[in-house]
């Protein structure tokens, strides 16, 4: 399937497991990193391109992005959503697992990743639920789910009847060696919440999500981490306390990681105001406390991944008083020219990369990820001096509901290849 | 967002063309509101009751939540300003046959409407409303979710100054849910905008919003403590459907502790003055002798708000109408 002797010339190449970035040429053969540098001459190239003054980096590995198509068509397709990820360079996109039906049987899982193997523009992988139905009360058959191709199961954002169930997902989860993927929320708690209980919320009247419905979950989980033994990723966190709890266990030997979505990097409670729904979001938008406090935990590395939470949602689900508008923004395309402009100056560019890419390819196991030899070639080139304006002609997500449509971002993807073949651009 | 309401609310010369929350207003448009509404009052007086500033337009009360004494008095100033109204209780027909609140406006606009005044049990749902309207028509909040209530908190405004004449020298404590009550937040806001020498919220933990330090007041949990030397004394009504959230333990110990009779009165100034925005609870949050009583206003605030509701419906009108000129 993939096109063999593509020759990238003259990139700077930024691999995030050396940590080096270095100017020289990379050659792709049968889907596969065949040669890096002067080895690139012994093998004859069909194809060539040249990437001078731009990188190449591993494709993007997105933990969360919400693909609609099965049950949500008018939100989107899977073909129009993996499609704004190979715009995005994402070459590898965990699908959670809220489709209609609920990925919670492997026929589900066949008929996703069947899709998106004939779409061809992105890997995608899907995240089992971890009860069946999502629905709290039963583990699901999370055996048949690993075998089927999943990899990792989640509640998301669901409540879970009670922490006795939850202690037997962890346990049932760790006997199968799979990882769980908790949206910390005591249900109790977030109350119907729909934007962070703290000022702004107050004054637009607004029923808020205190950050300890977070915090009390992510503390009652570690404890029940510690009793089972089970892996446990903490998706899309929000608050500085949550950043603590985890470097905290982490520090402890606990096997848990921790991903945030790039738009809690960005955006505080204070975009909300003057009801604005773009920033509807799930978990909320906390203070800018917790907003430096997420970005610390990025760059110490507690928080070995950034994520897209990419959610579209069709215009109507927008246009509601603010409590009644469905949360997400659409992320996959603007993920990488977003979190290259917050952190260039903050990190190390191969440090960056690894939160887009090796970082959360480890937390599902995904060896074959990066720049080096026999590593499959999914690759990104960006061009990091590029400015482009984001409209509605080059957004490829059917999903409108992104802050940054009409804006100038710097920083613009050129190409993104999976395993060899080129996928955009 | 002050700077979104502001825009939203104010045309370009900064007069007022929608209503939807004091938050974004200053000092001098609030004045203006009560100025206006203080002429108005005289007309209230008069035998003949009605003026023809509103002729030949028609309001529209949009309610999507039970409301009478607002919807009344909104349908009374709109009438003495010589308005076409019509009276829509929306809660029963449209939304429950699931209709959205966008399809349902757009139906409301096709048979012209010059003004909406707006109830609705989401916050932000007034605001929602006043950005999708076409150019030109005028959004008034009648109250939306926990949001703003501001027409409200104008007549209160009205009350106190003229009762207790200048805000620089009050001291203002409002008691009670406080976390659920869009009148408390629209009535703090206008506190500090002009100028009121101390607010003060007084409640349980249970019925006070997290972060109400942001708004400028002082809190206390004890009425002897809160009403020490308060010159106005503002009730609010405590919900009964709020005990089944566990809020608090029964209405009996609420009425112990944050009821308003003539002992606890006695803690804020000989001549401080008793407001409520009314439904009263009696026996629950504030007891007969005292609502009956020679400090209450209670009853004044009610004929405030329909000159209070005249001033507001007339100045956006007059926003809307000289916006149409500028931009044409």
């Amino acid at each position: 399937m993939a096109d063999s002797g593509l020759r990238i010339k003259n990139g700077c190449l930024v691999d995030p497991k050396q940590g080096t970035e270095q100017i020289a040429d990379l050659l792709v053969s049968d889907g596969k990193i065949a040669a890096i540098g002067a080895a690139c001459d012994q093998f004859e190239a069909t194809q060539e391109i040249d990437a001078r003054g731009m990188w190449v980096m591993p494709g993007i590995v997105d933990l969360a992005a919400h693909l609609p198509e099965s049950g949500y068509e008018s939100r989107g397709s899977i073909r129009s959503e993996l499609a704004a990820a190979a715009a995005g360079g994402v070459t590898t996109v965990c699908c959670t697992p809220d489709t209609q039906p609920v990925i919670d049987i492997p026929a589900v899982v066949k008929l996703i990743s069947g899709k998106a193997g004939r779409s061809g523009l992105a890997r995608v992988k899907c995240i089992g639920a971890l009860t069946q139905g999502l629905e709290g009360s039963f583990p699901s058959e999370m055996y048949a789910l690993k075998q089927a191709g999943c990899v990792a199961v989640s509640n998301l954002r669901m409540p879970f009847a009670s922490n006795r169930v939850l202690l037997h997902c962890l346990e049932y989860a760790a006997t199968h060696q799979i990882a769980v993927f908790l949206s910390p929320v005591d249900h109790t708690l977030s109350n119907d919440g729909c934007c962070h209980e703290g000022a702004v919320g107050v004054r637009l009247g607004l029923a808020g999500v205190p950050e300890t419905a977070e915090t009390v979950a992510i503390v009652t989980s570690l404890l029940l981490v510690e009793q089972t033994g089970a892996r446990v990723h903490y998706s899309q966190i929000s608050s500085a306390r949550s950043v603590e709890l985890i470097r905290q266990a982490q520090q402890q030997g606990l096997p848990v990681t921790a991903g945030v979505a790039i738009h809690q990097l960005l955006f505080t409670e204070s975009s909300i105001d003057g009801f604005n729904s773009t920033f509807h979001l799930q978990p909320p938008l906390r203070t800018e406390h917790d907003r430096l406090a997420l970005i610390e935990g990025v760059i110490d590395g507690t928080i070995s991944a950034i994520c897209s939470d990419h959610q579209p949602q069709n215009v109507a689900a927008k246009m509601a008083p603010f409590a009644a508008t469905e949360p997400g923004i659409s992320g996959l395309q603007t993920l990488l020219p977003l979190t290259m402009a917050l952190f260039c100056e903050k990190m190390p560019l191969p440090a960056i990369i690894d939160r887009l890419t090796l970082g959360p390819a480890a937390i599902i196991n995904q060896a074959d990820t990066g720049l080096e030899l026999g590593c499959n070639a999914d690759l990104t080139i960006f061009d990091p001096e590029a400015e482009e304006v984001v409209d509605v002609d080059s957004w490829r997500s059917r999903g409108l509901n992104s802050p940054f449509l009409g804006q100038a971002l710097k920083g613009k993807v050129m190409a993104t290849f999976l395993e060899g073949k080129r996928v955009f651009g | 967002m002050e700077n979104q309401q502001k825009n939203i609310q104010l045309n370009s010369r900064g007069q007022l063309r929608h209503f939807l929350s004091i938050n974004g207003l200053d000092r001098e448009i609030l004045t203006e509101i009560l100025d206006t509404a203080d002429s108005f009052i005289k007309v209230g007086e008069r035998s003949v009751k009605n003026v023809p500033l509103l002729r030949g337009r028609t309001v529209t009360n949009l309610f999507f939540e039970p409301s009478t004494r607002t919807r009344t008095t909104f349908e009374l100033a709109a009438k003495r300003l010589s308005a076409d109204v019509l009276n829509l209780d929306i809660s029963t027909s449209a939304t429950s046959k699931g209709e959205s609140l966008l399809d349902t406006l757009r139906n409301l606009e096709a048979m012209g409407s010059d003004l909406f005044v707006v109830r609705h049990a989401a916050s932000g749902a007034a605001h929602f409303i006043a950005e999708q309207v076409t150019p030109n028509v005028a959004v008034v909040n009648a109250g939306d979710g926990r949001h703003a209530h501001p027409t409200q908190a104008m007549l209160d405004m009205l009350t106190i100054r003229r009762h207790r004449g200048a805000f620089e020298n009050l001291k203002v404590a409002i008691v009670g849910d406080i976390l659920h009550s869009r009148v408390a937040r629209s009535q703090i806001t206008a506190l500090n905008i002009l100028g009121a020498a101390e607010v003060r919220v007084i409640a349980p933990g249970t019925l006070l919003p997290s972060n109400l330090e942001a708004f400028d007041v002082k809190i206390y949990n004890q009425m002897s403590e809160g009403l020490k030397d308060a010159d106005v004394v503002i009730m609010l009504r405590l919900q009964l459907e709020r005990m089944k959230g566990a809020l608090i333990p029964s209405e009996r110990e609420f009425y112990q502790t944050y009821g308003l009779t003539k002992e606890t009165l006695s803690y804020a100034k000989p001549d401080a003055i008793v407001m409520h925005p009314g439904p009263i609870n009696r026996g629950v949050e504030i007891a007969s002798s005292v609502a009956d009583g020679p400090q209450s206003l209670i009853l004044n605030e009610v004929s405030y708000g329909i000159a209070v509701r005249m001033a507001i419906l007339s100045m956006t009108a007059s926003g809307q109408t000289q916006t149409e000129g500028l931009e044409e």
